[in-house]
């Protein structure tokens, strides 16, 4: 069953000049739930919403601790994630034991996109299934970096990746410029609204707090504060203050996942390197 | 930097069984990392190391300030008791932040100080604006020469780091061919540390740090005092400073001699 006749193999190039596994791979992300990553002067803040896959189960870790400068929050297949971030924690603490100092992140997410590189020139890998926001804070201040399967990483201001976080990203890019001066209390707060927008619609209508939708994970970083994921006390305490300022982002409409990958911000911005896209089908 | 990635890179047949062989799926484990080749290789005359230091560098003294700090070498390097080279620098600016004073072998100091430059050239490379501060340059001496000694291969080397770490904060450490280190504001190896590190610790305010004139005015005096009391010393000497404004090698200065008092000597 393909969609197309070269994707059969990471290594293979359709005649477009594209890796149609790859490609695949990216959409391993949308499968997950949304996640949020923004920051401001002194901290970055990751927001993940998480669902349990059954009534029966718990639901999955979205957050993950790498070290005390750094964490991240994953979208897509979370055994991948796993292995990310055993690498990303021994090279942490390999760094640490060299250096005695907390790795640049910058450096860190260099390397990470080397290793996963590899993966998609290889006939004998797969690409890993799983998108990544990371929260860091080092010398140069805080992070907020999103890595992708095709290996690409960005350093973002603010960013959301998982499934239905179109609603997310026009929320952070309409308040873009708030956050840099904002209060880490009203930074968290924008991050719960902005992700508010993921939620499904018939979530959301039912208001209720003690839901089990509502399941939110915090973690903040930065400035004298190490890595931390909010306990359950702080997270409720965060959820009702945002509840109380401003309105959420609005939720998302079944198509926004489709239009996310057009980047109509880019369009005309003149000549760009070329991106892997996301595969559509050509026919 | 210590980056695994390139393990990832493996060879382009790898996981499978060498041509004409079968796979192994139960052992499919790959060999431990392997020895360092200097225990494993015998050479034609056996297996050699290093037991001493053969052409050798003397003292270093390093003083922080309340601004930086100073670090202050003289440029004699002998074999034995002879004094072979007497125009070499042993103190080295690192980068911006950094710089360094050797002290023992010297073909050790050259040979480290090579492997660091290429450390500093991989910074540059980030092109990232991030360089590397004294305080993680003198652990990672400390973890390279903790090494080499549990190999028993160490190298005979007994260096002083000095710079400004992220902060401002001047930072002043002495790591020896052991791993061992050590933090203070005056720091010496070799013969300075009986000679110098009294004169400098006498004459420490206790409520506050040295100035800079303060700093640059004692190393004078102590290498003075070097000089004429350390055999294995020259009377040129070089001080490398590191501020906030960067890193600069000066001197070579000359001590300034005054041998009229040897006439007074009697009894050799």
């Amino acid at each position: 069953m393909f969609r197309n006749q070269y994707d059969s193999d990471v290594t293979v190039w359709s005649p477009q000049g594209r890796l149609h596994q790859v490609e695949y791979a990216m959409e391993a992300v949308k499968l997950g739930t949304a996640t949020v990553g923004l920051k401001n002067r002194d901290v970055a803040v990751l927001v993940a919403l998480s669902k349990p896959s059954s009534e029966l189960s718990a639901s999955q870790r979205k957050i993950i601790p790498i070290d005390d400068h750094l964490g991240i929050s994953i979208a897509g297949i979370t055994a991948d994630a796993r292995v990310i971030s055993r690498y990303l924690r021994s090279e942490c603490l390999s760094y640490k034991h060299s250096y005695g100092s907390a790795y640049p992140v910058s450096r860190l997410i260099t390397n990470l996109g080397n290793k996963m590189q590899t993966t998609t020139q290889r006939y004998d890998r797969r690409p890993y299934g799983v998108g990544l926001l990371v929260g860091g804070y080092d010398e140069k201040g805080p992070h907020i970096y999103q890595v992708t399967p095709s290996a690409t990483f960005y350093n973002c201001k603010a960013n959301s990746i998982g499934s239905r976080s179109q609603s997310a990203r026009t929320y952070l890019e309409r308040n873009l410029d708030k956050f840099l001066n904002s209060s880490n209390e009203q930074l968290i707060c924008d991050g719960i609204q902005a992700i508010h927008g993921s939620l499904p619609t018939d979530e959301l209508q039912s208001n209720n707090e003690d839901a089990p939708q509502l399941n939110i994970t915090i973690a903040i970083v930065g400035k004298d504060q190490p890595f931390k994921i909010l306990n359950e006390l702080e997270t409720k305490k965060y959820l009702s203050m945002a509840k109380l300022k401003g309105t959420p982002a609005e939720p998302s409409r079944p198509d926004d996942d489709e239009a996310s990958t057009s980047r109509p911000d880019q369009a005309d911005s003149g000549p760009r390197d070329p991106e892997v896209a996301v595969a559509t089908e050509e026919l | 930097m210590l980056n695994n990635y390139n393990s990832m890179a493996q060879p382009l047949w790898q996981n499978g069984p060498t041509p004409g062989a079968f796979y192994n799926f139960t052992g499919g484990q790959q060999q431990t990392q392997k020895l360092p080749k200097e225990l494993t290789t015998a050479g034609p005359f056996g297996t050699k190391r290093s037991t001493s230091s053969i052409t050798t560098g003397s003292s270093v003294l390093g003083i922080r300030y309340d601004g930086g700090v100073m670090i202050a070498a003289d440029t004699l390097v002998s074999y034995g008791s002879l004094a072979r080279y007497q125009n070499i620098d042993r103190v080295f600016p690192i980068n911006k932040s950094i710089i360094l004073g050797g002290g023992g072998d010297f073909a050790d100091i050259q040979s480290i100080k090579r492997t660091i430059d290429q450390k500093m050239i991989e910074d540059q490379c980030y092109a990232d604006g991030i360089s590397m501060k004294p305080k993680a340059l003198s652990s990672w001496l400390t973890r390279v020469l903790y090494n080499r000694r549990s190999r028993m291969n160490p190298l005979y080397i007994d260096v002083v780091v000095g710079g400004i770490e992220q902060d401002g904060t001047p930072f002043l450490a002495n790591v020896d061919l052991r791993g061992r280190a050590h933090e203070d504001y005056v720091v010496a190896t070799g013969f300075a540390r009986h000679l110098a590190l009294p004169l400098v610790r006498e004459r420490k305010p206790k409520d506050r740090d040295f100035t800079a004139e303060e700093a640059s005015e004692l190393i004078r005096k102590c290498m003075e005092v070097l000089y004429y009391r350390d055999t294995r010393n020259m009377a040129q000497y070089t001080v490398g400073v590191c501020n906030a404004t960067g890193t600069t090698i000066d001197g070579p200065c000359k001590v300034s001699e005054n041998w009229s008092f040897a006439a007074t000597i009697k009894g050799y």
